[in-house]
């Protein structure tokens, strides 16, 4: 109890600090935001966010794919128990859902990827969609078994396709991930797609939480 | 008070909120929980900080920061939850070491 | 001086409101339950203060799958006291 008052305390008094830093007068206006927006004709798509994202900081997006893969091989290298197979029977409800829904989100997170360069969407939040209806088929029982290389090979290619693509920049004597002013859409698109497949599989793999098995060779098929 | 420097607060408040939630609560998921209510709040003020200055064009910088920010939030979060299904495989209760000798000699919940 | 639109005051309340719910409820599926009640009110903060693309992420990611997550591990340690 005493250091539960104790965290209290000390945390009200980092509030304080805060709210009073808060109280200050805001930030000046960063000449970033209007360099950035000067240049979006450049950058080969008209959203702001996805030329941010994908052109003007495609290291940082680069370095957030690799994260998330990061984060799969340390999960999958805690040897956590697999779920229990088959996965235990779902609700009518959720089946159901998983059922008509699924055809749905496949085309809604392909649109996400396609919209997203020039209104809100993006690889992200397509990848996002297409992970989670994954995360449903896996859920009701109906996602078809893992082969283990080729999910392995999609899981990587989007962290290839976007790293070799940056190559792209000192074959023609720019700086490393610099795409070709005309050319810059194709680059973004292609780097997106590959990313959006890589992002919706790392996703899901996440929550199933274990790397496919490999299949007996001795077994009969 | 402008909408969003009141998003600001709210953002600061969340950041309180999880941080206590994060050293108070024992049980692992809801540290982890916690955490990712402070995460929450710190791109509430990333977001609405600078909004709460400008006029004109929102900036687009944040808004890419803050859409990596999730997705590695989600990264670190699957990563934590399965380390706490491992420390309970490890030790019987999903606790840290300090907090497991405390919760022995006391009732036991979720907490 | 001048109040925020009602919403924003609404929401601003059940943000901080859910919050404190999800740490302070006892059983732990609540807690995952309302954490995505949190992620899909901060995703509408998110259209309030401008930033569409940044909702649509976090109203899958943030709410979605991280909640699915919590729920997914709460059962699987929920499970594994019930076979002891």
């Amino acid at each position: 109890m005493l250091h539960r008052l104790l965290t209290a305390a000390a945390l009200a008094a980092l509030g304080a600090a805060f709210f009073a830093a808060l109280d200050a007068p805001p930030p000046a206006a960063t000449p970033l935001a209007d360099a950035a927006l000067a240049r979006l004709p450049d950058s080969g798509v008209s959203s702001p966010v996805t030329a941010v994202l994908l052109n003007f900081r495609a290291y940082d997006t680069l370095l957030e794919v690799a994260v998330l893969l990061l984060a799969l091989a340390s999960v999958w290298a805690l040897r956590i128990p697999a779920p229990p197979s088959p996965w235990p029977p779902a609700s009518p409800v959720v089946a159901t859902a998983a059922r008509r829904l699924t055809p749905a989100l496949l085309l809604i997170g392909a649109y996400l990827v396609w919209i997203g360069a020039d209104a809100p969407g993006g690889a992200f939040q397509g990848g996002a969609l297409l992970g989670a209806s994954v995360v449903l088929l896996v859920v009701t029982g109906a996602a078809p078994p893992a082969r283990p290389l080729p999910l392995r090979l999609a899981l990587v290619a989007g962290l290839l396709v976007f790293a070799l693509a940056g190559l792209a920049g000192p074959l023609l004597g720019r700086p490393y991930l610099t795409w070709p002013p005309s050319l810059a859409k194709p680059f973004i698109l292609l780097v997106e797609v590959f990313a959006t497949l890589s992002i919706a599989l790392t996703l899901a793999a996440l929550f199933v939480g274990v790397p496919p098995e490999r299949p007996d060779p001795g077994a009969p098929r | 008070m402008t909408a969003p420097s009141l998003y600001a607060f709210v953002g600061a408040l969340l950041f309180l909120v999880g941080l206590y939630g994060a050293l108070a609560r024992r049980h692992l998921v809801r540290k982890i929980l916690a955490v990712n209510l402070m995460a929450s709040g710190t791109f509430l003020l990333l977001i609405a900080l600078p909004a709460t200055a400008a006029a004109g064009p929102p900036d687009p910088a944040p808004r890419a920061m803050v859409l990596t920010g999730i997705v590695v939030a989600v990264s670190a979060t699957a990563f934590a939850l399965a380390l706490a299904r491992r420390v309970r495989a490890e030790q019987g209760r999903p606790l840290l070491p300090g907090d497991a000798s405390e919760a022995a000699q006391g009732p036991t919940d979720d907490r | 001086m001048t109040w925020p639109p009602f919403i924003d005051l609404l929401l601003a309340t059940s943000l901080v409101a859910v919050a404190w719910a999800a740490l302070a409820v006892r059983a732990l599926f609540a807690a995952a339950v309302l954490f995505i009640t949190f992620g899909l009110l901060l995703a509408i903060a998110w259209v309030r203060l401008a930033a569409p693309d940044v909702a649509l992420a976090e109203a899958a990611i943030g709410a979605g799958l991280t909640g699915a997550l919590l729920v997914d591990a709460i059962g699987r340690l929920a499970a594994a006291d019930r076979e002891r």
